[in-house]
């Protein structure tokens, strides 16, 4: 599985809702997340991808869609 | 060791409703309980200092014992000097005791608590102060302005029988933009950045200073937290691993008054049964940290 399979999969499980769209839509203006949705999108993503994010990391506009997320933790791998 | 003796607390008179504030700002009263679990806020028609001297006279009638120093926390002054804390000193007739600004939001309870708890050797009792009126600091932005009240928390730290056991402190000036109160504009706040913040640093700063005391979690018989948002208090609850039931929780009836909350929150709870007491705050900073107490 690819890395933005990946990180759909884990947006899906923490939103319980299904990532339809383009990999650039803000997953804020679609709905999908909303600020505490946030903090269990990084855990997941700490989880699933065996990273640790830092908390210097931590800027909203990181995880503003699947293709800034997506990027984000092949950064970090 | 120090211990804490006792708290106040002074809410205005004005109940501003969900309603109200939704007719104000244009948007439903349920989505304001539901982004944050209040339903009704004070806005005051006092300053901060007299908002800030009533809480400390319900204190003080509650627990006469010689005060040495006076802190005094606010984000929302109404001047830039002197702070409240020498008027409201002064207030208490204690003219001459060395008074203390935190010019600081909703952390300047905890870290006013903490720096007490180490300086009660040379000052003797400490009253600590934390007074806000954020209803001036608000303006248009709905998803700001729903979240604050006004209102102050007092609380005396010496020789009491509640123990101070541990407390930790931590800033990060990286995030200073993100929630801040400039002069003559409204607050701004980045929501989505402190609550990604707030939400792992304030559990982080918790186990802290639990584990370093040989304790875990699940051994606080009560949580006093700021109450900045209840969703933030549930998140951190699951976080710890603890029900949400362990935090003591009044951010319905009163807002997010800011630096007073944690106070406030004490001043109601502090009755009820619990040794283990585990007091926490983030804020404006960004500034955040924890304080395990122990009842004998």
């Amino acid at each position: 599985m690819d890395t933005k399979t990946r990180v759909t999969t884990v947006i899906q499980s923490v939103t319980e809702k299904t990532v339809t769209g383009d990999d650039e839509e803000s997953l804020f203006e679609s709905g999908l997340l909303d600020s505490f949705a946030l903090p269990d999108l990084v855990s997941g993503l700490e989880k699933e991808f065996g990273i640790a994010i830092p908390d210097s990391d931590l800027n909203p506009r990181k995880f503003e869609s699947v293709a800034r997320i997506t990027e984000y933790v092949e950064s970090r791998m | 060791m120090a211990g804490i003796i006792g708290f106040g607390a002074y809410l205005p008179a004005r109940v501003v409703t969900n309603a109200e504030l939704a007719s104000r700002l244009g948007c439903d009263p349920d989505w304001i309980f539901e982004a944050s679990g209040i339903r009704e806020r004070r806005y005051a028609e006092e300053s901060v200092a007299e908002l800030g001297l009533a809480a400390a006279r319900d204190c003080v009638a509650k627990h006469p014992v010689e005060v040495g120093m006076v802190i005094a926390a606010s984000g929302s002054a109404e001047r830039r000097f002197p702070g409240p804390a020498a008027t409201i000193a002064s207030g208490l007739g204690l003219g001459g005791v060395p008074a203390i600004d935190l010019p600081m939001a909703s952390a300047g309870g905890l870290y006013g608590m903490s720096l007490a708890s180490r300086l009660t050797d040379v000052y003797g009792n400490i009253l600590v102060v934390a007074a806000e009126k954020m209803s001036s600091a608000i303006g248009d932005d709905k998803n700001t302005a729903i979240l604050f009240g006004d209102g102050a928390g007092a609380c005396l730290i010496g020789d009491g029988p509640c123990a101070i056991v541990d407390s930790v402190l931590h800033s990060d000036g990286a995030f200073a933009e993100d929630l801040r109160l400039g002069l003559n504009e409204p607050i701004y706040m980045n929501g989505r950045s402190v609550i990604m913040q707030a939400a792992r640093k304030i559990p982080a700063s918790i186990i802290e200073v639990l584990e370093r005391n040989g304790k875990i979690a699940a051994d606080v018989d009560v949580f006093l937290m700021h109450q900045a948002n209840q969703n933030l208090i549930d998140k951190v609850a699951k976080t710890l691993g603890v029900p949400s039931a362990k935090f003591y929780s009044n951010i319905a009836h009163y807002g997010n008054t800011s630096s007073a909350s944690m106070l406030i929150a004490a001043k109601e709870w502090w009755q009820g049964s619990g040794k283990t007491i585990c007091f926490a705050a983030f804020g404006a900073g960004f500034q955040w940290g924890a304080l395990l107490a122990s009842r004998a």
